[in-house]
């Protein structure tokens, strides 16, 4: 039997130390209607021999191209070490640390990534992950408002990725919060400091780099943003922050929350998952975060240990009164960012982010040298841009596909305003032979 | 030792780096970062080696028996993770077009179909990462169905004093407000209060069956009846969908929406507190509201169903795919196990917890619902055990540590005093319930003979008890330099 190690003999045993005839007859409880038949949309077993074969097949079929994508999951070379520790048993098969006594393991580690993300963040705290970086930022959001106290509106640029406003909108929109757009720049693709009364708002959402790849002027935002009244939310690729200012210096006073994806440390690209959402914040405002948080403390020996802490802000303890309903976190997908980190050093992220950075530069200047080619905005931007083409986007990508290549992320349906607009991308991954592939590819195709 | 303490200046790890670093002048200073981030700065081996020690500090499934009630520890099969971790799976991008992911669409396809049989559900949604997200959404539906039909009266979700935390709080961020209803001396629903409670402004409600006391919650025909009488809907909590997999359906039970954990139930890892993966099952007057992404099948191709699909959708729980390496797992122990494997799944669940709770009460244990069947989980008191000696569960749990078994969970659910919740799981043997009864034994005989030696536990693990107060009053969340 696959995963039960039960012999004929122990169940006859087991059963009469019950008192029971069988093991149907423990289920008497349960009225006789209610009992279901046989499975029929459940095909017989297989042994690991055969789904392997399976699934072998399965997976040779897909992620086989020369990937330009970005916006939002972006692939990084991820050191052979990361996932070889974090999937070992003591790891992987462990759960949430209720008994912190035996769950040291776990427990340092979450101390030490709360560490790395509130240093690279620039904030006082963090806490141990939500899912992803979409829900995290929903997660700010109704922190921001909670802690406001009176407004119940959060302006957000439209340079947040669409998908994360619509993880946000569903989030939100049973608790009355108004969600309101700010518009951008055309030229330069970044977010307009409002000039007219917004009235009163809990927060401002601030992306650094944009979804356009685009930098904001993080530092005049912030400013506005506290000069009237309202907080600030830094939404940021936790690579661009290995070069970028950190949300905590932004302007005068800092950002007060920061949130994002932690994919781009150390979780493969995955089909969108496994990821993690972070979230970091002034220390005014722990009280406020969602989620499990780690610290320090002694043991009756006074020697140091850790431990979950604030629990009181937890579903658990508060139930109709928590801070969220969120119970677990994205443990494993920490555990293994905690180690790329660690293994990149400070050093090692600057060179992805650099690297990154000049690869996209490269990139972008020989797309444009394209006849029928050109960049939409004058920004400055990180790992990301956004080229205009002058036909249709969709079939270009399909010609480039036949020839092995995922040439980006087509804008027009989110952003019909800028045409035929394309995301691209191109992280360390990315050869010079890679980026020269690609523009004659894309030559190719626009010459027809 | 931090990992910061092995940091030396200049130290790094330059084989896991780019050779180079690249030109950044183009960017102005005043978008640029000044200091230099707190990263640990080690070669390689020093970082394998501290976070390979650090592994060693945990108990694990792999290593102990873990009978973490409500949390179903079975074991993690081993080529899930193998499988769902080929180059083709994590090389493809969420954005990638659906032609370059059929492996994993036809995966997602069938793992939706499998979970529609084995819950009774007209469809089903991958969407939600964990079942506190899972629970956001079936609410969320409940609440689109009601006002998709005016019926905007409807505020109230009731919720039975036994259930999970999250139940409430799912109901709070989903705009209700939480009606809380007594539980009887058997562990059932109290259906007098049930009835005085339910009206036209109730919306819902929630429930665990079997319930977080460990109990099948018998009358749960006419709680479906009474319910669905006022205009509410029905939402099944998947937290011990273990003890009735292949046995019960929820949907045959009357349920209209439900979410599954797939890290307890289909034994995905809990990884120290997640990834986790929190489907959700709808009947058929749910359909329209289920969040995206959906995977559907057309002329032998598989694609996604996003917003424009399902126009009433309640939208998006995750920025892509939801935790889609968490259910390819799922996916592949669930092919492993085929229908037979599932209907044992619950059976030898139910043996397992059977068996363990008539061992402990033989061995002197206080059962807190004696005339009841175990499902897959059963509860003991220590209360009389704490008036005698005061020792507390929760002395009794650290103690359980000394002896190599993770303790079940403690103080809850808060209905029972002194409590510790049992969940065996399906995946151990009876050798291991066996000592798992000796080492209880000797912990009860210890309280009574030296109860301090009890309450100073634990004496073997990397730290003694640790100062939980200290932690809360004197925050100390994040490393700084001396």
């Amino acid at each position: 039997m696959p995963f039960i190690p039960h012999t004929d003999e122990d169940v006859t045993q087991m059963l009469a130390a019950i008192g029971a005839p069988s093991i149907d007859a423990l289920f008497d409880e349960i009225p006789t209607a209610l009992r279901s038949g046989k499975l029929t949309q459940v095909p017989e077993a297989m042994t690991e021999m055969e789904i392997s074969r399976l699934m072998h097949e399965r997976a040779d079929l897909d992620g086989r191209q020369l990937n330009f994508i970005g916006a939002g999951a972006y692939e990084h070379h991820i050191p052979a070490a990361v996932w070889q520790i974090t999937t070992r048993g003591e790891f992987y098969s462990a759960y949430t640390p209720y008994q912190a006594e035996a769950s040291q393991g776990t427990l340092q580690l979450i101390y030490e990534y709360q560490t790395m993300m509130a240093s690279l963040t620039g904030m006082d705290v963090s806490n141990a992950s939500l899912y992803d970086g979409g829900s995290a930022l929903a997660e700010a959001v109704l922190m921001a408002v909670r802690a406001h106290k009176g407004a119940m509106r959060v302006l957000m640029p439209k340079t947040v990725s669409p998908l994360y406003r619509a993880v946000v909108r569903a989030m939100v929109k049973n608790q009355h919060i108004e969600l309101v757009e700010l518009d951008y720049d055309p030229a330069s693709g970044m977010t307009v400091v409002p000039t007219t009364d917004m009235g009163d708002f809990a927060a401002l959402v601030i992306p650094q780099p944009n979804f356009f790849g685009v930098l904001e002027d993080v530092d005049a935002l912030t400013d506005w943003a506290h000069a009237h009244g309202g907080r600030v939310i830094a939404l940021t690729n936790p690579t661009s922050l290995a070069l970028l200012k950190a949300p905590g210096q932004w302007g005068t006073a800092g950002a007060d929350i920061a949130v994002g994806d932690g994919q781009p440390l150390g979780a493969p690209l995955s089909n969108g998952g496994p990821y993690y959402g972070f979230m970091t914040c002034k220390q005014a405002l722990v009280r406020q975060m969602p989620g499990r948080i780690v610290g320090r403390t002694v043991d009756l020996e006074g020697k140091q240990g850790f431990t979950l802490t604030l629990q009181a802000r937890e579903q658990h303890i508060r139930r109709s009164k928590a801070t969220s309903n969120i119970c677990t976190n994205q443990g494993l997908v920490v555990t293994a960012s905690t180690i790329y980190m660690s293994l990149l050093g400070p050093e090692g992220l600057k060179r992805v982010a650099a690297t990154s950075h000049a690869n996209t530069r490269s990139l972008l200047a020989q797309l444009c040298a394209i006849a029928g080619v050109t960049q939409a905005f004058s920004g400055h931007g990180f790992h990301e841009a956004v080229v205009q083409l002058d036909r249709p986007v969709a079939p270009v990508l399909a010609a480039l596909q036949a020839q092995g290549i995922l040439g980006g992320h087509d804008l027009s349906a989110d952003y019909p305003e800028l045409g035929n607009a394309l995301l691209i991308c191109a992280t360390e991954t990315k050869t010079a032979a890679d980026l020269q592939c690609y523009a004659q590819q894309l030559g190719l195709a626009l010459s027809k | 030792m931090l990992i910061f303490e092995h940091s030396r200046p200049n130290r790094a790890a330059h084989a896991q780096m780019p050779a180079l670093s690249a030109d950044i002048s183009d960017l102005p200073t005043n978008l640029l970062r000044q200091d230099v981030p707190l990263l640990p700065q080690a070669s390689e081996m020093d970082v394998v080696r501290h976070y390979t020690r650090l592994s060693q500090k945990n108990f694990s499934i792999d290593t102990q028996f873990y009978p973490l009630g409500s949390c179903t520890m079975k074991y993690n099969p081993r080529a899930c993770n193998s499988l769902a971790m080929l180059p083709g799976f994590l090389a493809r991008h969420p954005f990638a077009p659906a032609s370059t992911g059929q492996g994993y669409l036809a995966s997602m396809y069938e793992l939706q179909e499998m979970l529609k049989d084995v819950t009774g559900m007209a469809g089903v949604s991958l969407a939600p990462m964990a079942g506190a997200q899972g629970e956001f959404a079936g609410v969320a539906m409940i609440r689109a169905y009601h006002d998709s039909r005016g019926d905007t009266a409807r505020r109230e979700i009731i919720v039975p004093n036994a259930a999970h935390g999250t139940n409430p709080a799912t109901a709070v961020m989903c705009g209700y407000t939480v009606r809380e209803i007594p539980t009887d001396k058997e562990g059932d629903v109290d259906l007098e209060a049930l009835k005085a409670a339910v009206g036209p402004h109730t919306a819902g409600l929630m429930l665990t069956n079997p319930s977080t006391l460990g109990v099948f919650e018998k009358q749960i025909q006419d709680i479906q009846k009474i319910v669905h009488d006022a205009g509410g809907l029905l939402y099944y909590d998947g937290a011990n969908l273990n003890a009735i997999l292949g046995r019960v359906k929820p949907g045959d039970m009357g349920f209209d929406v439900i979410h599954m954990n797939l890290h307890k139930t289909f034994s995905t890892p809990h990884g120290g507190g997640g990834p986790g993966a929190g489907p959700v099952g709808v009947a058929t007057r749910l359909l329209p509201f289920m969040p995206v992404p959906v995977v559907t099948k057309e002329n032998d191709q598989y694609r996604l169903l996003v917003e424009g699909d399902i126009p009433a959708t309640i939208g998006r729980m995750s920025a892509n795919n939801g935790n889609a390496g968490v259910l390819l797992r799922a996916y592949i122990y669930a092919r492993m196990l085929g229908a037979e494997g599932m209907h044992r799944v619950s059976e030898f669940a139910t043996l397992n917890a059977n068996y363990l709770l008539k061992e402990l009460q033989q061995a002197g244990f206080d059962i807190a619902f004696p005339t009841r069947r175990a499902s897959h989980e059963f509860i003991i008191t220590l209360k009389k055990l704490k008036d005698e000696t005061g020792v507390s569960a929760m002395d009794f749990a650290k103690r359980l540590l000394d002896y190599g078994y993770h303790a079940p969970t403690t103080y809850f659910p808060m209905l029972v005093p002194e409590c510790l919740l049992i969940e065996p799981t399906e995946t151990e043997s009876k050798e291991t319930l066996d000592a798992f009864v000796v080492a209880m034994k000797t912990i009860l005989a210890e309280a009574y003979a030296t109860p301090e030696l009890v309450k100073g536990a634990p004496y073997t693990q990397p730290v003694r008890r640790l100062d939980d107060v200290k932690a809360a009053r004197e925050l100390d969340l994040v490393w700084r330099q001396a």
